[in-house]
């Protein structure tokens, strides 16, 4: 088997997993960690999938699949607000905060389900994103043009740069006036909303309704990918490539007769490996943002 | 005047009570929920006699004294506490354990393979346990190590090595006899843990363990030289260094301490569960991560671990009557996520605290 008529479904898994890792780089550049990437996909992924389905069975037709994706990206986007207000006004534990989140979300999202469909998952939808004429689905070109986005707004704007600024000594920036506040929310709410997109993506894509397994570890991979990528959008959208890839071949292994002996374990351990020994070797040399994960306090340094 | 004073008083003494913001945050956490519950148009009234029918076992309903249900909620509530305890050592060295469960998972997997391997004889389920509680150890003493070493970050290396030991224990277990998918071969009956004082629940020997756990966390951390290094370490890493305390060492045995802890309960939950056959898991039982929970509602201390432990075994049983009287169980997982934000809130207290402090001492220097 050709590895190339494998690449709409390598693609397909890379693809969400680029989004929300540059959702994740956009808050720790600004400053903030934020752990519950993996939460906050499940909620835009719970979100997208029912909204499709509901508008679904409505009879809106294609148009159905935009709006769960914005529908995703929103909800991602509300919740991110509770990690923005914990960590950035009142100051909180970024972790403790996150933690949380992860564990609502995980509550939430089958509540909801329960809610609306009575069972423990969302119903199946009958179709979901459809593919182009390459065999690609549009969410492959929606990662492309996030990576470049934010590629453009980190360098090229004034905005980037406050946000980057932020990340590295807040105090400094607020000291020229920069709004340290606002670019920390922002960051935030950046993460969330792609943390959000991701997971509908995901669940347009890959699955035909929300279970509690859909995300997977995916959000933890996409923290990975950001430490690992050393916080630029090339290093991360490379990483999250490689880990998506990873990935990926865990899926189609069976297909590939050189590796249908491997057990598709080996693939689904390498994201996590590779940064583990990433850190270690690169250990003594900083390459995070000075200020990540280290609430700023007016006048306090 | 004088009833300002005291009312003023008893808000400062509820700010500075760990144990008074415990409660409220608990308190906190179930009045969202119940709103949460109105709001879906379902009656809380059921959810709350759920969880007073697992606590207790009285069917409130036809009057019936179901003692199962007692034994149900403390079996569950075992790998709560331990779980709890693995995240609370480290905290009090001020590392943020996020892998009991990794650890839970890795002790897991070594008690299935001394089970399945070893000729069974009559004291096979202790070796069971020890082997969990050595893997779990090693399992978290990598991370102590990285920490303390390296300089890396121990919430990302936790959550790194929790996916390792998920796919690594499903490598593992492959290979144990009569592996499936999902599960191996029966465990023998040698191996596991033998049910105590109510034999038609789970309740089992293993609770003996968690009591020696609790007392052990609590002797190490307040009757012990490495205890007060440790403590030394978690106020402030600099100058206990500078007083000749080696950060390196509170690190790692933390950690490893830690992920025994992790590694028994993964121990006690095969062991003493009721499925007969060993596991291969393809997703995280969950433990390990409510175990950050529990240590927060327990303020990382021996004695509230244990009370938070059990209120979250208690919340776990009354899911399935929860289910039965159509609330949905996952209102539980929203309630103990709810408490976790609520507790990331504190801060906000600081917050208030100083001003408060601020305040008071500018109207005395006015009044002067």
């Amino acid at each position: 088997m050709n590895i190339l008529t494998q690449l709409p479904t390598v693609l397909m898994i890379v693809s969400p997993i680029l989004i929300v890792a540059i959702g994740g780089m956009f808050t720790e550049r600004s400053g903030v960690v934020n752990i519950a990437l993996e939460g906050l996909m499940g909620l835009g992924a719970c979100a997208a999938a029912s909204t499709h389905y509901l508008m679904e069975t409505a009879g809106f037709g294609r148009y159905s699949i935009i709006i769960a994706l914005l529908v995703g990206a929103v909800a991602g986007w509300l919740f991110s607000l509770i990690h923005a207000v914990a960590s950035v006004d009142l100051k909180a534990d970024q972790t403790i905060s996150g933690t949380g989140i992860n564990l609502l979300a995980d509550g939430l999202t089958i509540f909801v389900a329960q809610i609306l469909f009575n069972a423990d998952r969302t119903k199946e939808y009958k179709v979901g994103m459809l593919t182009d004429k390459l065999g690609l689905y549009p969410t492959a070109y929606i990662a492309i043009v996030v990576v470049i986005v934010a590629w453009f707004v980190l360098y090229k704007t004034p905005f980037g740069m406050h946000l980057r600024a932020c990340g590295e000594h807040p105090a400094a920036a607020d000291s020229v006036g920069i709004n340290v506040r606002l670019m920390r929310y922002s960051g935030v709410m950046i993460s969330g909303a792609l943390a959000g997109l991701s997971g509908a993506c995901i669940v347009l894509t890959q699955t035909i309704q929300y279970t509690s397994g859909t995300i997977g570890g995916r959000g933890f991979i996409a923290l990975a990918a950001v430490s690992f990528g050393r916080w630029t959008p090339l290093g991360v959208a490379g990483a999250a490539v490689l880990f998506g890839g990873a990935q990926a071949f865990a899926v189609i292994s069976n297909n590939i007769p050189a590796l249908t002996n491997l057990p598709s374990e080996y693939f689904n351990i390498l994201p996590y490996a590779v940064t583990l020994i990433a850190l270690i070797a690169t250990s003594g040399k900083e390459y995070a943002p000075k200020a990540n994960g280290i609430p700023y306090e007016k006048g306090a340094s | 005047m004088k009833t300002k004073t005291k009312n003023k008083a008893f808000i400062d003494r509820l700010l500075d009570s760990n144990i008074m913001i415990s409660v409220l945050v608990v308190v906190l956490g179930f009045l969202v929920g119940t709103i949460l519950i109105i709001l879906v148009g379902k009656n809380p009234a059921n959810m709350f006699s759920s969880i007073f029918d697992s606590m207790f076992g009285i069917a409130k309903r036809d009057g019936t004294w179901n003692f199962r249900y007692v034994g149900e909620t403390l079996a569950y509530s075992l790998p709560y506490i331990l779980c709890g305890l693995a995240m609370g050592l480290p905290a009090r060295v001020g590392l943020f354990n996020i892998g009991a469960e990794g650890q839970y998972i890795m002790g897991m997997t070594a008690a299935q393979t001394v089970a399945l391997f070893v000729a069974p004889f009559p004291g096979l389920w202790f070796l069971c346990i020890v082997a969990a509680m050595i893997a779990g150890s090693l399992w978290g003493g990598i991370v102590g190590l990285l920490k303390s070493k390296y300089n890396v970050s121990e919430v990302v290396a936790t959550i790194m090595l929790n996916y390792i030991a998920l796919y690594s224990s499903r490598l593992i277990c492959f290979t144990h006899p009569g592996a499936s998918t999902y599960n191996t071969d029966p465990l023998p009956a040698a191996s596991k843990l033998t049910k105590f004082l109510i034999p038609t629940s789970n309740f089992n020997v293993g609770v003996f363990f968690v009591i020696l756990m609790v007392l052990i966390f609590y002797f190490v951390i307040n009757k012990t030289k490495l205890g007060f290094s440790m403590r030394a370490t978690g106020y402030n890493k600099y100058a206990a260094k500078c007083s000749g305390i080696s950060d390196v060492r509170s690190i790692t045995a933390s950690m490893l301490i830690a992920g025994s802890f992790a590694g028994l309960a993964g121990a006690i939950v095969l062991l003493g569960g009721a499925f007969p056959n060993g596991r291969i898991i393809t997703s995280m039982d969950g433990y390990g991560f409510m175990g950050i929970a529990v240590s927060l509602v327990g303020n990382n201390t021996a004695i509230g671990n244990l009370l938070a432990g059990i209120l979250f075994g208690i919340l776990k049983n009354s899911q399935s009557l929860m289910q039965s009287r159509s609330i949905p169980k996952e209102i539980t997982l929203i309630i103990q996520g709810l408490i976790v934000v609520f507790i990331s809130l504190r801060s906000g207290l600081e917050i208030v605290k100083q001003r408060r402090l601020t305040k008071k001492l500018r109207e005395e220097a006015l009044s002067k």
